[in-house]
């Protein structure tokens, strides 16, 4: 029982040092912003590898889900007769839900793994010793930028999912199984909302970008500088960001949509 | 370049403690690095060496003690001005810590790009003429992966020259090199720290790659400094410790024996 009780005080309070030194680690990268002004060319490097690179992983999951939405959508649909309501089924389901959420997960598995792995392995390599050692701030330098680009390309990422999402809806349910398309088109215009859906979903991707890039860059940052460590501190960016994402988007629809 | 050049000495460390977490690595250490000399730092594997680079340099902190690099205090200063400080020295580490991203040309540049605004021009002129030093010229559009280790550690040196330091220190430069590339090194260092008027510390434990090229020797081992001198006070010191040391002995004040109970004693306990 004492055993019991001594692991879970420990695993607490390594738990708890972890989150504290995560925050002040936040703060430490968002006073380093401001020097990102005078030096764009490091943000756009990074947008191109964790933006850019993303991109087609996005597409193609964006497709399929688009595409298997459309499916099952109408499967359903079609027994109440209401089969022109797909339209605006695909769309809101990408829109406020699937696109910020499975496109931060899938951003997770992609640019936040890779992003961990190469601060990480910066760190095991003494890459950051060394330009702490020649006068250059790691943070201003190396995770500032990515922080940044993480943040921005999220949320492009999550329209580009919508938007191809919709498209593989469309190609399903008009294109394979005969729905209206007219309907599929004016039903999705007539139901979605720019503020209450598309805005919503827009604001779920930026906090999810910022949860994705914050946990990204932080574990490389903190990975125990050997193989071993920059291994565990990838697969936590991965769990992490998962159990995060999931979890915020709990509260955030309960705040968005909670009295619809 | 440095700031006062009189003949204080460039590193003064005093009274200097250091743990990490329950393990003392410094237990009061003094140690004065003149200016303009080739200074090394000897020790036994583990015995907090490379930490010894690190506080110099403000990396790590010491629990009590202080260290002065040309007149300031490198825990007492802010971190600008010891980013200013750092500024004007240099680090090689034993990896040679390359940005692996980076061509040797732009390794090299990376800190000419970061603290001046030189046209391309003359950049260009000043990283061949560094790579050049060190005999790379020809390797600038190398990336590391495709260097050997003595490569990298010459490319890395480049790199730690380019912005002109008043002080280099080397973290076990010689370790894992062949003999070629060890003279190739040994001679760099002499003949940068000559002809670039720097102050180097090497910490290594090759006595004899040492005691060729430096001219002052420090040696430490548990938390102490154990001696120090030139080569030539150390091959000669009173110090059966030292000695040992400077003359690779497999037994002496160090024990070839790890501590253990008598050894009859210990066959019979079985029998």
């Amino acid at each position: 029982m004492m055993g019991w009780l001594q692991r879970l005080g420990s695993t607490s309070l390594s738990v708890f040092e972890r989150l504290g030194r995560g925050n002040l680690f936040l703060l430490r990268v968002l006073a380093a912003l401001p020097s990102l002004v005078a030096r764009p060319g490091l943000v756009i490097a990074q947008l191109y590898s964790v933006g850019v690179l993303s991109m087609m992983l996005i597409v193609i999951s964006g497709l399929n889900v688009g595409m298997v939405l459309g499916l099952q959508g109408y499967n359903t649909l079609v027994d109440f007769g209401s089969e022109e309501s797909l339209g605006q089924l695909v769309a809101l389901s990408l829109v406020r839900e699937l696109g910020p959420v499975v496109a931060a997960l899938l951003f997770a598995g992609r640019a936040g793994s890779a992003l961990t792995a190469e601060i990480g392995l910066m760190k095991a390599t003494e890459q950051l010793s060394g330009m702490e050692m020649m006068a250059v701030d790691p943070l201003k330098r190396v995770i500032a930028p990515r922080f940044v680009a993480g943040i921005i390309s999220m949320p492009l990422l999550a329209a580009m999912f919508s938007a191809v999402g919709v498209l593989g809806g469309f190609f399903v349910g008009v294109g394979l199984l005969g729905v209206d398309s007219g309907a599929f088109w004016s039903q999705m215009q007539s139901k979605v909302d720019l503020y209450d859906d598309i805005l919503n979903g827009v604001i779920k991707s930026v906090v999810f970008g910022c949860v994705a890039a914050w946990i990204a860059v932080f574990e490389g940052y903190d990975a125990v500088p050997n193989t071993e460590g920059v291994s565990r501190a990838t697969t936590r960016t991965v769990v992490h960001t998962a159990f995060a994402v999931l979890g915020l988007d709990f509260i955030l629809t309960a705040l968005m949509f909670g009295d619809e | 370049m440095s700031k006062n050049n009189n003949d204080e000495p460039i590193v003064k460390i005093r009274g200097l403690r250091f743990a990490h977490g329950a393990r003392v690595i410094f237990d009061g250490v003094d140690i004065d690095i003149p200016r303009g000399k080739i200074t090394s730092i000897m020790g036994p594997s583990g015995t907090g060496k490379t930490t010894l680079l690190k506080l110099i340099g403000g990396q790590l902190q010491p629990t009590a003690g202080s260290v002065v690099v040309d007149g300031e205090d490198v825990n007492k200063i802010s971190r600008d001005a010891l980013f200013r400080l750092r500024k004007r020295m240099s680090l090689l580490f034993q990896t040679g810590a390359l940005f692996t991203d980076l061509t040797v040309f732009e390794n090299v540049a990376f800190p000419l790009r970061e603290h001046t605004r030189l046209p391309e021009s003359i950049l260009r002129d000043l990283v061949l003429m560094k790579l050049q030093a060190v005999g790379l010229r020809g390797a600038r559009d190398l990336l590391p992966a495709e260097l050997s280790g003595g490569m990298a550690r010459r490319v890395a040196l480049a790199r730690a020259i380019a912005l002109d330091p008043m002080m280099i220190m080397y973290d076990e430069p010689f370790t894992g090199q062949d003999p070629i590339t060890v003279g190739v090194i040994m001679q760099l260092i002499r003949m940068l720290n000559d002809t670039l008027g720097l102050t180097s510390i090497i910490v290594s434990h090759d006595v004899h790659e040492l005691t060729m090229i430096c001219d002052h020797m420090y040696m430490i081992s548990g938390g102490k400094v154990m001696g120090h001198g030139t080569p030539d006070d150390m091959a000669h010191s009173e110090s059966g410790w030292v000695r040992q040391f400077m003359a690779g002995l497999p037994d002496g004040p160090v024990p070839f024996h790890y501590p253990a109970p008598d050894y009859a004693d210990d066959l019979l306990a079985g029998a």
